[in-house]
């Protein structure tokens, strides 16, 4: 026994050492699965807040940007407008009948939630974005994320009054996405080397892929509205190895200086995963 | 300005520097990305025990890890450099004549070329380390080679930028602090 004590006592640093080791890579490893611990969320919190003045100083440099994303934004909304059409005969009069736009009768599907950009990321393996929103603003775990040209990615963690998102860069999230042309669904995903581009896999190659075709989400991405926009196809890869495109998509996002961002919930999507998850198996 | 203050400034500092300043460079390469925030445990003064090293090391890696989101990951870094230090230093310094007059790690304290080796053996250790946990899963070996060469030297360029901005002044230590 005293020989155990004096043994522990000589590598005592060792020790130490090992222990405090051990116990980052598991807070890692427990990280990396599921992204709930309690800690971290108070710990959300208070990076959160920092994050936000630290925007606060970065949005002021970002204002002219932003401000054209938002009238752009406010132009193609305007052109849905009912009134931006005429009718060819002008003698003709449009009425609207109420009882027609019966809001009982319509189920609404998603539905939009803006929330500023406090903290963000672009250079690691997996990047994060973090929202000034939160539970108490109806955040909820796994909400997509859209900014005002793009998808941007989903909830992970959500705290009191912010949220963390899991960007499309990010190695370990993989969006599922369509070809607008064609509506041909394949997986998106990152490679870690450059923020502006993201790869779109899956595509056969016996469709005409062109430069500049435009990817959106496809209809089996529950989290984003289907026909949502992720990019432009700037580069059209032929791997020899298989029948599939690689197609290296320029993404609508510019992760570098979004400011604003939409949360997006599917209400409907639960009863889809009850549903699903009822299958029979055989 | 007392040694204890002077860390929980740096403790601070390298923290904030690193996650807002460093972390926002776009990168210019894949290769590339700036650290310089482990800086505060190779400034570290001679005089602190072992087990409180690492220790501080632990937190110190944790805190900046939940800034970034990333929790267990630099703290690994952190204490492995935490852990290599008094070795290195043990096998650098001419016992009796340096840690004894000098309070912490500097060109003044330990001279050029052992500082040089000091920073560039643990900037090493520092980057393989995080790369390695960060390419676990990937497993291509050029990639990680190229990333850990490439850090490290930005590392090492940062801290002479660093110690050539602020000269620290070889304080000596004496009986009255």
């Amino acid at each position: 026994m005293k020989n155990i004590i004096l043994f522990i006592r000589q590598f005592f640093n060792l020790f130490l050492f090992l222990i405090l080791m051990i116990s980052c890579l598991v807070i890692l490893s427990n990280h990396n699965k599921t992204y709930q611990a309690v800690f971290y969320t108070k710990a959300n919190e208070l990076t959160g807040s920092l994050g936000k003045q630290y925007n606060n100083v970065e949005y002021y440099f970002e204002l002219k940007a932003t401000n054209e994303k938002l009238v752009a934004e406010n132009a193609s909304l305007r052109n849905k407008l009912l009134t931006s059409f005429d009718n060819p005969d002008t003698s003709f009069l449009l009425h609207r009948d109420t009882l027609q736009a019966d809001t009982l009768r319509m189920i609404r599907r998603f539905q939009y939630l803006p929330a500023k950009v406090v903290n963000n990321s672009v250079t690691q393996e997996n990047n994060f974005i973090t929202l000034y929103r939160g539970s108490k603003q109806g955040v909820r775990k796994d909400m997509g994320v859209v900014s005002p040209s793009g998808i941007v990615g989903k909830v992970v963690v959500v705290s009191e009054n912010y949220c963390r998102v899991m960007s499309i860069l990010s190695r370990s999230y993989k969006p599922s996405g369509m070809l607008k042309k064609g509506l041909l669904t394949g997986t998106i995903s990152w490679d870690g080397k450059d923020p502006r581009y993201i790869t779109l896999e899956g595509i056969p190659k016996s469709v005409k892929v062109l430069k500049g075709d435009t990817v959106l989400t496809s209809n089996y991405s529950g989290d984003f509205p289907a026909g949502s926009m992720v990019g432009t196809i700037e580069k059209i890869d032929a791997d020899a190895a298989s029948s599939y495109f690689k197609l290296k998509v320029k993404t609508g996002t510019n992760f570098l200086n979004v400011q604003y961002a939409y949360l997006v919930e599917n209400r409907l999507l639960a009863e889809q995963q009850a549903l699903e998850s009822q299958t029979p198996k055989n | 300005m007392s040694s204890l203050v002077k860390n929980i400034i740096r403790f601070a500092v390298f923290i904030l520097l690193q996650a807002f300043v460093f972390n926002k460079v776009p990168a210019l390469h894949q290769f590339i990305k700036p650290y310089l925030y482990f800086l505060f445990i190779l400034w570290l003064p001679f005089n602190l025990p072992r087990p409180g090293l690492l220790i501080l090391a632990f937190i110190y890696g944790l805190c900046y890890d939940y800034l970034v989101g990333t929790p267990g990951l630099h703290a690994a870094c952190c204490v492995l450099i935490a852990y290599i230090r008094p070795f290195l230093i043990s096998i650098l310094l001419p016992q009796e004549s340096t840690e004894l007059s000098y309070a912490e790690p500097s060109i003044k304290s330990l001279g050029w070329a052992p500082y040089g080796i000091y920073i560039l053996i643990l900037a090493f250790l520092h980057n393989s380390l995080l790369v390695f946990i960060e390419w676990m899963r990937f497993g291509d070996f050029l990639f990680f080679i190229g990333k850990v060469s490439a850090t490290t030297a930005l590392s090492l360029l940062l801290i002479f930028i660093t110690e050539m901005i602020f000269p620290r002044k070889g304080k000596y230590r004496t009986n009255a602090a």
